[in-house]
C-alpha cells in the first residue's frame, strides 16, 4: 500500500473515532458536532482528503462520518 | 548582588483573622492567634536564639536555647512551643537567660569539632551563629570527655554527605523528612548520649531516602552538607528562579559564585513549593554545564554528512534559505515548527509568531500534543477553559482525594509531599491505577480504596463511579441546578444511569471489584471536599479527552468545584507545558485558547504584527509526520523537544524526519532528533535566560538569568535571528517586552508584566482588570463558559487488543530520579538510581515465561521489538507490564503504537499489546540505533578546530 493510501486510511479511522464520540448525541447534533470538530482541528487538506475518499465510495466510513463529511462544503 | 536570605520565624506563622497583642521586650506586637512567642518576636525583628527550631517545621522544644521569661509565669518556657497570648509580657534577654543559654551552648560545643575555619559550613552555620549570639567564650567542661568526634561520615549519596561528628541531634533532619517530605527515612536511634541520626539502610543511599534535600536544608550545622558546598565553598550571591523540570514549577534560589552555580536551594516564598524540593530540582542541575553541551551552531547538507560548525549568521542564513527554497518548491504549508514545554513563555510566543506570521501558516504544535492536549480539550468543553481549577495549596482543604492515572510521588514529588501531609492529617484517598503506586501504601499513608483498573478502561471506571452517584441519589442537586446546564445534565444522568455503566457491568472491562467501586464512589460523593488529581495515565489513551470530560462530569455532579479543597487538577508533565499551551502553540489556537477562525481575535494580531494570518487550523505533530512520510511536508523547526525519542512509533517518526529536506533542531544536546537534522541551533539552559514558566496551577513564575548563554544567545534570540534571516523581523530587546505583547493580545494575561511578577512574586492567570492579583481558584461563582456542561462519555474500547501473540498490556511512565527523555537527568549523578530502563513484570507473568529478575527480555508489539532487563515486581498486576522511556537506546517507543486520542491525537502510550520472552541479545533496532548514534552525530574535526 502506498504512503498516500495509508495516510488516507488513517484519516478515515480518525474521522470514525470522532464520530464514535458524538454518536451518543441526537442525530442532527452529532452530525453538526463532527463537522464542527473537523473544521476546528483538521487542515483544509485533510478535510479535502476525506472528502475525496467519500467521493470514491467511502466504504470504511461510519454512516455518521459519511453524513458529516458529505456536508463539509467549505473545503 | 547579594545572597537572598529568607526570614526564619522559628515556627510557622499562624493564619486566621483572630489576633492577640502582647509585649515583647517593651514593644507591643499583634500577631495571629496561634503564633508562637518565638515567631511573634521575629515578626518584630527580634531573633531569639534557637537551634532546633525553624519555621519549615513544627515546634519541637528540645534545644533549650530559646528560653524566655514571661511575667506571671514560673520558669523559663521555650518560646517556640509557647503560644503568644493577649496581654502577655515577654522578656527575651536578661542576665538569667543569658547564663542559661551560654550553659546550653557550652554543652553543645563540648561535643563538637572546633574546626570552624576549615568546616564547609563556615559562614553558614547556625551553631556558630548561636555561639556568637550567646557570647560563648570558653567551655568549662573541656573537650576531653565522652564525645562523638570520631563519628562516621556517610558519603554514599551522590549529592550530600552526613558527618555524624558534627551532629547536635536537634532532630531537624528527621522532622524535615517526616513533616516536609513525608518519607520517614530518618530516625533518632539510641537514647540519651547514644542518640544519633540514622537512615533505615546501611547508609543514606541504600535507605528509603529520596534525596529531596529537605534534611540538608534543615540542618543547622555541617552535618548534612551539599557536596558542591564542600568542594566550592559558600555562595556569594543568589537569584530566585524557577525549576526546569516538572509542572510543579518550584521556585529556587540559584546560589552562585560568579557565574558558577554552587547550589540550588528551594525558595520558601515560592508559592508552588513553599521551600520544598525534589532530587531533580535541588540537585540535578549539572546537565546545564555538561561537557555534552553543543555550543556552536552547525549545519550539514545531508544527515549522513558530518556536522560543520559555523557562525550564528551562517546558520541563520542557511536555515532561512532552505525554508524559503522548500516553501517556494512545495508550497507555504510544507514547513512548520514544534514549540517546547521546556522553554519560556516568551520563547514559545515568538516561535508561534514566527510560524503564523513568518511561515504564513498555522503549522505549529507543541509537546503538549503528546501529554495533556486532552486536558485542554476536555476542560474547555465542560468548563470553558483549558486549565486546572485549583492552586496547589487547595489540597490542604481536601477531605477526599481521588488520584487517577498519576504517580505524584515519582513524577510530581513536591506536590506529592503536600498531598501526603494532608493525607496524614486525615484526608481519605482513592487511587485508580493499574499499578500499586507508592501512594497506595507508604509510611503513614494508605489508600482507602485502590482500584487497580486495566489499562484502557478509564472511561468505563469513571462512568461506573458516576453511575453509583446518580443512581444512589448522591448528586449535589443544588450545585447542578445553580451552576450547570440542566438539559445537558439530564441527558447525561439518563445515560450514566444506564445499567451498562454500573460497576457490575463494567467489571469485565475494568477488572475492578464492583463493591470497591461503589464504596469509592460513595466516599467521593459524601466525604466532604472531593478533589481529583490526574496525570498522563488519563490523557494518553484513545479516549483521553473523553476521560477528562468524565472527571469534569464527576466533579460537577458532586458539587466539587469553585472553592478550596476540590476541583479537577491535571498534574502537568513538563515545567512549562501549561504555558506553552497558553501562548498559542496549538495549530488551531492563538494565545489564550482563541480559535484561529475567530475574526476579531485574528484581526487584533494582524493589526499588531502587520501581516495577514491564516484562518484555518494547521498540522498537529502526528499530521506533520504523516505528511512528511507521504512526501508533502518538508521542513521542521523543533525547539527543545526530542520527538525521535519521546513520540510513539519511533520508526514512523524517523521515517517522517528522513522524508524532510530541512530539519532544524534547537537544543542543549545533540539529541535523537538531531541525528536527522540539517541545522543545529545550540540552546540555552534555564540558567542562561530571562523569562517566565507557567506551572500546572496556572502560576506564572519568573525565570532569571544567572549565567551567560554558553552559545552566546538565549533561545528567544535564536528564534529572532532565524526570523530576521527569513525576512520577518521581530524587535524585542528583552523578554519582558514579549510578555508585554502577550498581555496586550491575551485577555487572561492583560494584567501580567515583569513589574507585576516582581511585585507579587508570581501570579496565577487569569490576571487582568477583574482579577489584578490573579486567580487561585477558577469557576468560583460561574464557569468560564457560563453554565457547566455535562458531556456524554460513552466507553469505547481501544483498537489495541491483547491476543494470543501479544497477551500482555504495556503501560509506560516515569520514575523519580529521571525526567522525560532523560536528556537532562541522564547527564547528572541521578543515574546512580536508574542507569537503564527496565521492564517491570508480575511474578506470575515472569514465571510462566521463565523470566528471572535481571534477565534480558525481548519486548515485542505489533510494530516493533526492543530488549530490556526484567524487574520482577508484585506492584504490577498479572497481565500488565511497565517501563520508562528515559534512556534512548531502550527504545520504549519503538513498541508503542500511533493509536491516539480521538479528539486531540494525543498518543495512546498507556496501552500497547505486547509479548515478553527471554533473550540473549539486543533487538535489531537497538543495534542499528547504536550505529546511527555514532554515524549521524559526527562533527567535522577540522571545522571544529578552525572555529576554536
Amino acid at each position: 500500500m502506498s504512503d498516500a493510501a495509508t495516510h488516507a486510511e488513517k484519516l478515515v479511522s480518525m474521522a470514525n473515532q470522532i464520530a464514535q464520540f458524538f454518536k451518543s448525541q441526537p442525530h442532527d447534533e452529532a452530525v453538526a458536532s463532527i463537522m464542527d470538530h473537523l473544521r476546528s482541528f483538521w487542515t483544509p487538506k485533510m478535510r479535502r482528503q476525506i472528502a475525496e475518499y467519500l467521493a470514491a465510495g467511502g466504504q470504511s466510513f461510519d454512516p455518521l462520518t459519511k453524513e458529516a463529511v458529505a456536508r463539509l462544503t467549505d473545503i | 548582588m547579594s545572597l537572598i536570605k529568607e526570614v526564619d520565624y522559628g515556627t510557622k506563622l499562624a493564619a486566621g483573622a483572630a489576633t492577640v497583642t502582647l509585649t515583647i521586650d517593651g514593644e507591643r506586637v499583634t500577631v495571629a492567634q496561634g503564633t508562637s512567642v518565638m515567631a511573634a518576636a521575629m515578626s518584630m525583628g527580634t531573633q531569639i536564639p534557637k537551634l532546633c527550631a525553624t519555621d519549615m517545621l513544627d515546634a519541637f522544644g528540645s534545644c533549650r536555647l530559646c528560653l524566655v521569661e514571661i511575667e506571671g509565669r514560673r520558669g523559663t518556657p521555650a518560646s517556640c512551643t509557647t503560644p503568644a497570648e493577649n496581654g502577655m509580657v515577654v522578656h527575651t534577654q536578661n542576665a538569667r537567660l543569658a547564663k542559661l543559654r551560654k550553659g546550653v551552648m557550652e554543652l553543645y560545643i563540648s561535643d563538637h569539632p572546633l574546626d570552624c575555619l576549615t568546616c564547609p559550613a563556615n559562614g553558614d552555620c547556625e551553631l556558630q551563629d548561636m555561639a556568637g549570639a550567646v557570647g560563648l567564650r570558653d567551655v568549662r567542661y573541656g573537650y576531653k570527655g565522652a564525645n562523638h568526634l570520631d563519628g562516621a561520615k556517610d558519603e554514599s549519596n551522590p549529592y550530600f554527605t552526613f558527618d555524624e561528628s558534627k551532629c547536635i541531634v536537634c532532630s531537624r533532619c528527621v522532622r524535615a523528612c517526616e513533616e516536609v517530605q513525608g518519607t520517614f527515612a530518618l530516625t533518632i536511634q539510641g537514647r540519651g548520649f547514644d542518640s544519633k541520626v540514622a537512615s533505615g539502610g546501611v547508609d543514606f543511599l541504600s535507605s528509603e531516602c529520596v534525596s529531596c534535600g529537605a534534611c540538608v536544608q534543615a540542618c543547622p550545622t555541617a552535618t548534612l552538607t551539599e557536596k558542591s558546598i564542600i568542594e566550592m565553598g559558600q555562595p556569594e550571591h543568589s537569584k530566585v528562579t524557577t525549576c526546569a523540570y516538572c509542572g510543579v514549577g518550584c521556585s529556587f534560589k540559584a546560589e552562585m559564585q560568579g557565574e558558577r552555580v554552587v547550589r540550588m536551594v528551594p525558595y520558601k516564598d515560592g508559592k508552588a513549593n513553599e521551600g520544598h524540593s525534589c532530587v531533580k530540582g535541588r540537585f540535578a542541575y549539572g546537565y546545564a554545564t555538561s561537557k555534552d553541551r553543543i555550543t556552536k551552531p552547525m549545519i550539514r547538507a545531508a544527515i549522513t554528512d558530518p556536522w560543520r560548525e559555523v557562525s550564528w549568521d551562517e546558520a541563520f542564513a542557511y536555515a532561512a534559505s532552505e525554508f524559503k527554497r522548500i516553501q517556494a518548491k512545495y508550497g507555504r504549508d510544507s514547513v512548520g515548527a514544534i514549540t517546547s514545554s521546556r522553554c519560556t513563555n516568551e520563547e514559545v510566543f515568538v516561535m508561534q509568531k514566527l510560524v503564523r506570521a513568518g511561515f504564513g501558516n498555522n503549522n505549529v504544535d507543541t509537546c503538549a500534543r503528546v501529554c495533556h492536549s486532552p486536558t485542554g480539550y476536555g476542560l474547555k468543553m465542560t468548563f470553558g477553559t483549558s486549565a486546572g481549577t485549583q492552586d496547589f495549596k487547595s489540597v490542604e482543604k481536601s477531605d477526599v482525594i481521588l488520584v487517577i492515572g498519576a504517580n505524584p510521588t515519582d513524577a510530581h514529588p513536591v506536590f506529592a509531599s503536600r498531598m501526603k501531609k494532608r493525607l496524614r492529617a486525615g484526608a481519605r484517598l482513592i487511587v485508580a491505577d493499574p499499578r500499586r503506586i507508592d501512594l497506595v501504601k507508604s509510611p503513614h499513608v494508605h489508600a482507602d480504596y485502590h482500584l487497580p483498573l486495566l489499562p484502557g478502561s478509564n472511561v468505563a471506571m469513571i462512568n461506573a463511579l458516576a453511575h453509583v452517584i446518580v443512581t444512589e441519589g448522591l448528586v449535589d442537586e443544588a450545585f447542578v441546578r445553580e451552576r450547570c446546564d440542566l438539559a445537558d445534565f439530564e441527558s447525561w444522568a439518563r445515560f450514566i444511569a444506564g445499567e451498562e455503566n454500573s460497576p457490575e457491568a463494567v467489571e469485565p472491562i475494568t477488572g475492578v471489584k464492583p463493591a470497591d467501586v461503589r464504596a469509592a464512589a460513595r466516599l467521593f460523593a459524601t466525604g466532604g471536599n472531593g478533589a481529583i488529581y490526574y496525570g498522563l495515565g488519563v490523557t494518553e489513551h484513545s479516549q483521553g479527552s473523553t476521560m477528562v470530560m468524565g472527571m469534569a462530569n464527576l466533579a460537577m455532579a458532586t458539587g466539587n468545584l469553585g472553592r478550596d479543597g476540590v476541583g479537577v487538577n491535571p498534574l502537568r508533565g513538563q515545567n512549562n507545558v501549561q504555558g506553552a499551551c497558553d501562548m498559542g502553540s496549538f495549530p488551531h489556537e492563538l494565545s489564550g485558547y482563541r480559535h484561529v477562525s475567530d475574526e476579531a481575535t485574528r484581526e487584533m494580531f494582524e493589526s499588531l504584527w502587520g501581516v495577514k494570518l491564516d484562518h484555518e487550523p494547521g498540522l498537529r505533530i502526528p499530521n506533520m509526520l504523516d505528511e512528511a512520510v507521504s512526501g508533502d511536508f518538508k521542513g521542521l523547526y523543533v525547539q527543545g523537544e526530542d520527538i525521535a525519542q519521546s513520540d510513539p512509533d519511533t520508526k514512523h517518526v524517523v521515517a517522517g524526519l528522513e522524508g524532510m529536506e530541512c530539519v532544524i533542531v534547537q537544543d542543549l544536546f545533540l539529541n535523537e532528533t538531531a541525528k536527522y537534522a540539517h541545522v543545529f541551533f545550540p540552546g540555552a539552559s534555564f540558567l542562561e535566560k530571562d523569562g517566565t514558566f507557567t506551572n500546572a496551577e496556572r502560576r506564572i513564575n519568573r525565570v532569571r538569568r544567572v549565567m551567560t548563554p554558553m552559545a552566546g544567545l538565549a533561545d528567544w534570540e535564536v528564534t529572532l535571528g532565524f526570523a530576521k534571516a527569513l525576512g520577518f523581523e521581530m524587535a524585542y530587546a528583552h523578554p519582558s517586552e514579549i510578555m508585554d505583547e502577550v498581555a496586550q493580545l491575551t485577555p487572561g494575561f492583560r494584567g501580567v508584566s515583569y513589574a507585576r511578577l516582581d511585585e507579587l512574586g508570581s501570579v496565577q492567570w487569569p490576571c487582568n482588570e477583574e482579577a489584578p492579583l490573579g486567580t487561585p481558584i477558577m469557576h468560583v461563582d460561574h464557569f468560564v463558559r457560563g453554565k457547566g456542561r455535562f458531556m456524554i462519555t460513552q466507553f469505547v474500547a481501544t483498537e489495541e487488543r491483547t491476543g494470543p501473540r501479544f497477551p500482555l498490556l504495556l503501560t509506560t511512565g516515569r520514575i523519580l530520579s529521571q525526567y522525560n527523555v532523560g536528556a537532562q537527568t541522564r547527564r547528572t549523578l541521578n543515574n546512580v538510581w536508574h542507569e537503564e530502563d527496565v521492564l517491570e513484570i508480575h511474578p506470575f507473568d515472569a514465571e510462566s515465561r521463565g523470566i528471572r529478575d535481571g534477565d534480558l527480555v525481548a519486548l515485542a508489539s505489533r510494530i516493533g521489538e526492543v530488549s530490556l532487563r526484567a524487574s520482577i515486581s508484585d506492584r504490577m498486576q498479572p497481565g500488565v507490564v511497565y517501563t520508562t522511556f528515559h534512556h534512548p537506546n531502550s527504545g520504549a517507543n519503538v513498541v508503542t503504537t500511533d493509536n491516539s486520542d480521538w479528539a486531540t491525537n494525543c498518543p495512546e502510550y498507556k496501552v500497547t499489546a505486547v509479548q515478553a520472552r527471554r533473550t540473549n541479545q539486543v533487538s535489531d533496532w537497538q543495534e542499528q540505533d547504536r550505529e546511527t548514534g555514532v554515524s549521524l552525530r559526527r562533527i567535522a574535526r577540522e571545522a571544529a578546530d578552525a572555529a576554536e
